[in-house]
């Protein structure tokens, strides 16, 4: 079954008189159980394809449909499948773990026994100690916070579950962490993922199926060992992020600092 | 349907602990601006009680000040219920919480009416602590007040306040930087035309054709007539005709358009800049 399908999907912005596009004739399957990662540098849409998917933004151009359900004409019914972590946190600052969660499980419809029970179960899971899910959010490292957003996003145990850039600006024991976790669940409750990353070793390990997307275009899809394949007869002993480079036309330090943040 | 039903109270029930538990993490400025009231309704009444000695004329100084102090009193409540609903997409941009709330699959009525039922419950608890408090300055003659009828006031110009503060609760989602200001002046000029400390008719013409149209000038007089004339239910129609007329069209006209606002601000990508 097809978790998520993109058809000619088309998203620009318009500042003033200027059209910054971001996504142009975006086609995509994303196979129910998989994770499937979306490769691109700053920019390159990776983000508007994640919250086009979330509801958050309304394309131009094309459909999109989350199991069968249009984001765009069915949201509510889509709203209900998926859930996403993105680079930010964003949490209420002020107030605690528990009191962020218990926000985010009722709006999911979880009654406050059932979302205590969820919540208890899910720190186990991604380690956040007990003791500190009282205290202001403020206070807690952003690896901390992170976790705390992957858990808000694993409490409503969504079929599709929207990872953009998760592990960015994290340290390396908290990323293998949240790695972990996002294969752990995965295989599982055979959750369907879609996880947004520049970071092409993290896509080599978790993902079974990437797309490579450049100035909001996909340029090539594939199982990483397939695309890696593919690049052996323009490089040798290639990678995932020789891959990346030759499709995208950049150098990585070019990778880190271009951006227009769409 | 029943599940539907259900989903859609438990979410009601967390936007407002959500609510209640930002007013408790963020009671230093609640406190703020709780004195930042009082003081100002206290100094309302000492303008009252100084009417006599600076016009030189004898009027009944005790009517006028609790002539001064209902209007200030209601006023605040009412502030206070507008400005929590109309902050409501503001207050989450600020947080960055914003797009998380907004695609959850929570219907968006409900997500309105239950901030606006948090937003009743603290306006009605925090104007009584400032009745409380004006109690304590000045000696208040309610002895002729009929409060089932002032109560009855106080609920309907709640609900067209509702309405209002919805409305308004869109500047901020299609103008994220402009939004708010222009929320403070329509607050302002709300103050200006429905004759908090005044009656309508000192204004120009024109001025009071505006105030017919505001729910606040009807919820004023209703309060002042059943307060100082003790105004019984049937005297109050006058008052509740408009207040639900308006009510009844603005709750879900605010709804509405703040729906089809939503769509407009996905459309256009200003729900988040970036990220």
């Amino acid at each position: 079954m097809i978790a998520l399908e993109s058809k000619n999907i088309v998203k620009y912005f318009q500042k003033k008189k200027e059209t910054s596009w971001a996504l142009n004739q975006v086609n995509l399957q994303i196979r129910q159980g998989e994770i499937f990662g979306l490769l691109g540098p700053n920019g390159s849409g990776k983000s508007t394809f994640i919250r086009i998917a979330s509801t958050l933004l309304v394309p131009e151009k094309g459909n999109m449909s989350v199991f069968g359900y249009d984001v765009v004409k069915e949201s509510q019914k889509v709203q209900r499948l998926i859930n996403r972590v993105s680079v930010e946190a964003s949490f209420f600052r002020m107030l605690s773990p528990m009191e962020n969660l218990l926000f985010s499980a009722g709006l999911y419809g979880l009654s406050k026994k059932e979302a205590i029970k969820r919540i208890n179960e899910i720190c186990e899971t991604i380690g956040l100690e007990k003791k500190r899910m009282h205290d202001r959010i403020k206070d807690f490292s952003r690896g901390m916070q992170q976790k705390v957003a992957i858990a808000r996003a694993f409490l409503t145990n969504p079929p599709l579950m929207l990872l953009d850039e998760p592990t960015t600006g994290l340290d390396p024991r908290a990323k293998r962490e949240v790695q972990q976790l996002v294969t752990d669940m995965n295989s599982r409750y055979g959750m369907t993922i879609l996880l947004t990353t520049h970071d092409m070793d993290e896509a080599e390990r978790l993902c079974q199926r990437v797309a490579v997307i450049h100035k909001g275009e996909i340029m090539v899809t594939g199982t990483p060992e397939h695309l890696i394949q593919i690049q052996e007869s323009k490089t040798a002993n290639p990678t995932l992020e020789d891959v990346f480079l030759a499709y995208t036309g950049l150098t990585f330090s070019q990778v880190e600092t271009e951006g227009v943040g769409v | 349907m029943k599940n539907r039903m259900l989903r859609e109270l438990y979410a009601a029930r967390a936007f407002i602990d959500r609510n209640l538990n930002l007013s408790k993490r963020y009671w230093k400025w609640e406190l703020v601006f709780l004195v930042y009231t009082i003081a100002n309704s206290v100094t309302i009444g000492f303008i009252g009680r100084g009417v006599e000695s600076v016009t030189g004329t004898s009027i009944d100084a005790q009517f006028y000040i609790l002539y001064m102090l209902i209007g200030s009193i209601l006023w605040g409540y009412l502030s206070i219920l507008f400005e929590i609903i109309s902050e409501t997409v503001t207050w989450e941009r600020w947080e960055e919480t914003i797009e998380y709330t907004f695609m959850a699959p929570v219907h968006r009525a409900t997500h309105l009416l239950s901030v606006c039922g948090y937003a009743i419950i603290y306006g009605i608890i925090r104007s009584s602590v400032i009745l409380l408090v004006l109690s304590f300055f000045f000696n208040l003659d309610m002895s002729s007040a009929n409060f089932a009828s002032a109560v009855l006031i106080l609920g309907i110009a709640s609900f067209s306040f509702i309405g209002l503060g919805m409305c308004a609760a869109i500047l901020p989602l299609i103008s994220p930087e402009k939004g708010i200001q222009v929320v403070s002046i329509f607050q302002s000029l709300l103050l200006m035309f429905s004759g908090v400390y005044y009656e309508i008719h000192v204004l120009p013409q024109w001025m009071q054709a505006v105030a017919r149209i505001s729910p606040a000038t009807y919820a004023l007089q209703g309060m002042r007539a059943s307060i100082l004339h003790g105004a019984g239910m049937g005297d109050m129609v006058q008052y509740i005709v408009p207040l639900l007329f308006i009510g009844l069209f603005l709750v879900p006209f605010g709804i509405a358009l703040f729906i089809r606002m939503e769509r407009w601000a996905k459309q256009k990508g200003v729900l988040k800049r970036s990220g």
